[in-house]
């Protein structure tokens, strides 16, 4: 993905993307299983999902990581091998070892810094839980090998083998000869041989290209045809081989068929020293290699003493007779439970930047078709003219692409939820309350910019809502509530919005409270007479933080200020609502996508900007009795009950001095910050129409209050604004009618 | 010769991995997700060797051994089962379900070529 010339970087990148998604279906499992279910499917997918991420990441050296997978998974295997119940705290420690997994995951890469002390601390942990509950099997695991254990491949093989960490390779213990030598070989498939696919002559071509050979095939044992079991084996082979080969090598050979035939190597003396003779026999019947021996040691030139070693007996016998019944069992169980109807969505993976190439191409489209519309109707055709006819259907197609094209950045919210999930889990641990997350509409699709930019007010929200919004457990019990506390985080399409909703259970927000402080820091003046809704609002303040003692849960210097802002910058809103002892609900909204705005197109001084249609609130045509001047250069309109600062755009944007007179103006009433509104005089409204936004370059200077660009119908390109940046910095400015607190909370 | 190759693992960077092992070598790779879709697959495809991994969802590569040999034309297709250890009693169940060799992971590309000449040439 990153570099196209490197496959295995590719790969790499490749990898930590399905990491994600093991990770993602590793919570989902453990979240099952946390809700009761047994059966073995969901189990094995958490088990499953460890075993591939620890396998990936063993090819690509991640030594931590398959450590930790290693580990973690072996405890898994315990309870899918029925060994272990995965209780509460069992589960618990399993909870915590995913979002373990999941930091490894991230740490190996961007090549971080370990977290050893956490990884240290889990792995005692569930050392601690093997030992406690994985029977005799554990312990048997503690004593022969605490390190490394083997990652179950079976269903049934016991769990007491030892297991290296650096998976031994196929190569056996070598031995020290440089030059070339002479090895007989002997070789007897049984019929067991050909049972499981292999196939002598592949063995025999690779001593070939090894070396000299020289083949015998020994066809004596061969019956009359009319005895001849085709499914029998009845030939072998010796082969005289010089090589400058290990015996080992040989033996690699062969590897996949020992126990399955007699095998024998002797190597001779080198062919040019004769001075000893290492010998070397590698047979599971060794019954009959002194016979079959015999065959064979006429040819050697020098009959030295030879060595008889066997080496890798382990072989001899198949599976254990008691495991494979077991084995089957298990198989078909699990067949049994996976779940009939779900077949896996198929999912085509690109690269971040065609989509954004598409998107901006599209995004041309668009403009395109919009100035193919505007010189088609400036040329007089009839609206009924074919052409015309043809330019609607242009249009409908157009808008069908451009929403297509929105759908392949949006993803459903689910990894977001489930990261909220690991917050709600670590926050309650860390302030002692019992806290249960209740997700809801994970399926909901948003962009994928939305999704990653939304995670760190999400965050924040959700640490508020444990830290803040909930009572501690006896609070609770003694307003009669149940004990464990309730945050629920729901997302859903609404209006061609996305409203995402994070609530609790608590004791609603104190609003005494919360004038308390902002009187006390000087937020708002002491005899202010605010609303409900504007005591709420004061939360979103900068500066304002309603823990006594600054916790080290939400207390990080992170107000909710910030959240709004990140929100806004979002293209989205926030608000609150809350109902004191029953609790307090957040509410964000968010445009769908951030590639296309809907905007109102405006006319200031000669110039076409674009704002934000989300903002506008009405517009309205000023009469001479609408503006009062608070003093010099600083005027707000009256807007049926209250007042609301009035700024002159194009005086904002440097486009013009001043106006004087505001009678007859086109004001539009902008929402700012909130529940806050102001106005803001523009020359006229052009229209009322979805832009495709334009970032502008990193190297334009980054002007106030200006957010983006975009290119309209006729070629021409309009300036998006910012108006909550507009309108901060005009309040901020020397001779702004209100202070800045007030104009946030003005109604 | 171009060998063709059947390659069943539900872990995406394996297929990738092993594509990427095999193609610059020479081989034709076919790859499944899993024992199910590894059935399917081969209804159109006559490899000449398979790789399979172990755990997997849907059918393990027990159960997709074990189909395979079931089919009377596949009855000494070369299978190879990707394992993560090289524990005897590991070898020792492959082979029993008809596995005809197996690859340690994480493989080399160099042994898995080596492995699936020595199965398949």
């Amino acid at each position: 993905m990153t570099d196209s010339n490197d496959p295995m970087a590719e790969i790499r990148a490749s990898f930590f993307i399905e990491c994600e998604e093991l990770l993602e279906a590793l919570q989902d499992g453990l979240q099952a299983l946390d809700e009761g279910a047994t059966d073995s499917e969901t189990i094995n997918v958490v088990f499953r999902a460890v075993h591939s991420i620890k396998g990936g990441a063993g090819a690509f050296g991640l030594e931590a990581l398959v450590r930790f997978a290693h580990r973690f998974e072996t405890a898994l295997d315990e309870v899918r091998a029925g060994r272990m119940s995965p209780d509460g705290n069992a589960l618990k420690l399993f909870f915590q070892c995913a979002d373990h997994l999941s930091d490894l995951v991230r740490v190996s890469r961007d090549a971080g810094p370990l977290p050893e002390d956490e990884t240290g601390k889990l792995l005692a942990q569930l050392d601690t839980l093997l030992g406690d509950e994985g029977g005799s099997a554990g312990e048997e695991e503690a004593e022969e090998d605490i390190d490394f254990q083997p990652a179950t491949l079976s269903f049934d093989l016991d769990l007491g083998g030892d297991e290296d960490t650096d998976l031994p390779p196929l190569d056996i213990e070598p031995i020290g000869e440089e030059s070339k030598s002479k090895f007989l070989i002997k070789f007897k498939p049984e019929s067991e041989l050909f049972e499981t696919g292999n196939e002598p002559f592949h063995m025999l071509r690779t001593l070939d290209s090894m070396g000299e050979c020289i083949f015998t095939c020994h066809t004596e044992n061969l019956p009359a045809l009319d005895e001849l079991s085709p499914e029998s084996s009845y030939l072998y082979w010796t082969v005289e081989l010089i090589a400058d080969v290990e015996i080992a090598e040989i033996t690699s050979a062969f590897e996949f068929v020992e126990g399955l035939c007699v095998l024998e190597i002797t190597q001779d003396a080198d062919v040019s020293q004769t001075s000893e003779t290492d010998a070397e026999v590698l047979s599971d019947t060794p019954v009959d290699s002194l016979s079959d021996s015999l065959d064979i040691e006429p040819e050697t030139p020098d009959p030295a003493p030879q060595q008889v070693v066997e080496t890798e007996a382990e072989e001899k016998k198949p599976a254990p007779e008691a495991a494979a019944p077991l084995a089957e069992k298990d198989v078909k169980t699990a067949q049994k439970a996976a779940p009939p109807a779900a077949p896996a969505k198929s999912v085509v993976r690109v690269d971040l930047d065609r989509i954004e190439r598409l998107v901006n191409l599209v995004g041309e489209l668009v403009i395109n078709q919009a100035m193919l519309s505007q010189s088609l109707e400036s040329s007089g055709l009839s609206p009924h003219s074919d052409a015309m006819n043809g330019l609607e259907e242009f249009q409908r197609l157009t808008r069908d692409i451009q929403d297509s094209v929105m759908m392949i950045r949006a993803q459903p919210v689910k990894s977001l939820f489930q990261r909220m999930s690991r917050i709600v889990r670590e926050a309650s641990a860390a302030v002692g309350k019992d806290v249960r997350l209740i997700t809801d509409g994970e399926g909901t699709e948003v962009d994928k910019t939305v999704i990653e930019r939304l995670a760190d007010p999400l965050t924040h929200m959700i640490r508020n809502a444990v830290d803040h919004g909930l009572e501690s457990s006896e609070d609770r019990i003694a307003a009669g509530k149940p004990a464990q506390g309730r945050v629920n985080l729901t997302a859903a399409h609404r209006s061609g919005r996305v409203v995402i909703e994070v609530s609790d259970d608590g004791g609603g927000i104190n609003r005494p409270k919360v004038l308390q402080i902002a009187t006390d820091k000087g937020l708002i003046a002491p005899d202010a007479n605010l609303s409900e809704t504007e005591i709420d609002n004061l939360l979103f303040l900068p500066g304002f933080s309603t823990a006594t003692v600054v916790s080290d849960l939400s207390g990080r210097g992170v107000g909710m200020d910030v959240v709004r802002t990140a929100i806004q910058a979002l293209g989205g809103r926030i608000t609150i609502s809350s109902t004191p002892g029953s609790g307090t609900t957040f509410s964000i909204s968010l445009p769908l996508t951030l590639a296309v705005l809907d905007g109102m197109v405006v006319q200031v001084a000669d110039e076409t900007l674009v704002l934000p249609l989300n903002v506008v609130i009405e517009t309205l045509t000023l009469s001479k009795n609408d503006v009062e001047m608070v003093r010099p250069g600083a005027h707000v309109v009256r807007v049926r009950s209250g007042f609301v600062p009035l700024f002159d755009l194009g005086k904002e944007l440097g486009y013009r001095a001043p106006i004087e007179d505001y009678e007859g103006s086109v004001v539009l009433l902008i929402a700012h910050e909130d529940e806050g509104r102001a106005a803001i005089i523009i020359d006229s409204i052009q229209d009322q129409r979805q832009v495709v936004i334009k970032g502008l370059d990193d190297s334009f200077y980054r002007a106030p209050g200006i957010a983006a660009a975009t290119i309209l119908g006729d070629g021409q390109i309009a300036l998006i604004l910012d108006t909550s940046d507009i309108i901060s910095n005009a309040i901020g400015s020397p001779g702004a009618p209100q202070s800045q607190n007030l104009a946030g909370l003005s109604a | 010769m171009t060998l063709e190759i059947l390659a069943v693992d539900d872990s995406r960077t394996m297929r990738d991995m092993i594509r990427l092992a095999l193609l610059p070598a020479g081989f034709n790779v076919h790859t499944a997700d899993d024992g199910v879709h590894g059935i399917e697959v081969l209804e159109g495809i006559e490899p000449d060797a398979i790789i399979t991994d172990i755990n997997m969802p849907r059918m393990d590569g027990f159960g997709f051994i074990d189909a395979v040999r079931g089919q009377d034309k596949h009855r000494a297709t070369p299978i190879l089962v990707l394992t993560t250890e090289a524990a005897p009693e590991l070898k020792a169940r492959a082979r029993t379900a008809g596995a005809t060799g197996w690859i340690v992971k994480p493989f080399d590309p160099t042994k898995l070529i080596k492995a699936l000449q020595m199965v398949a040439g």
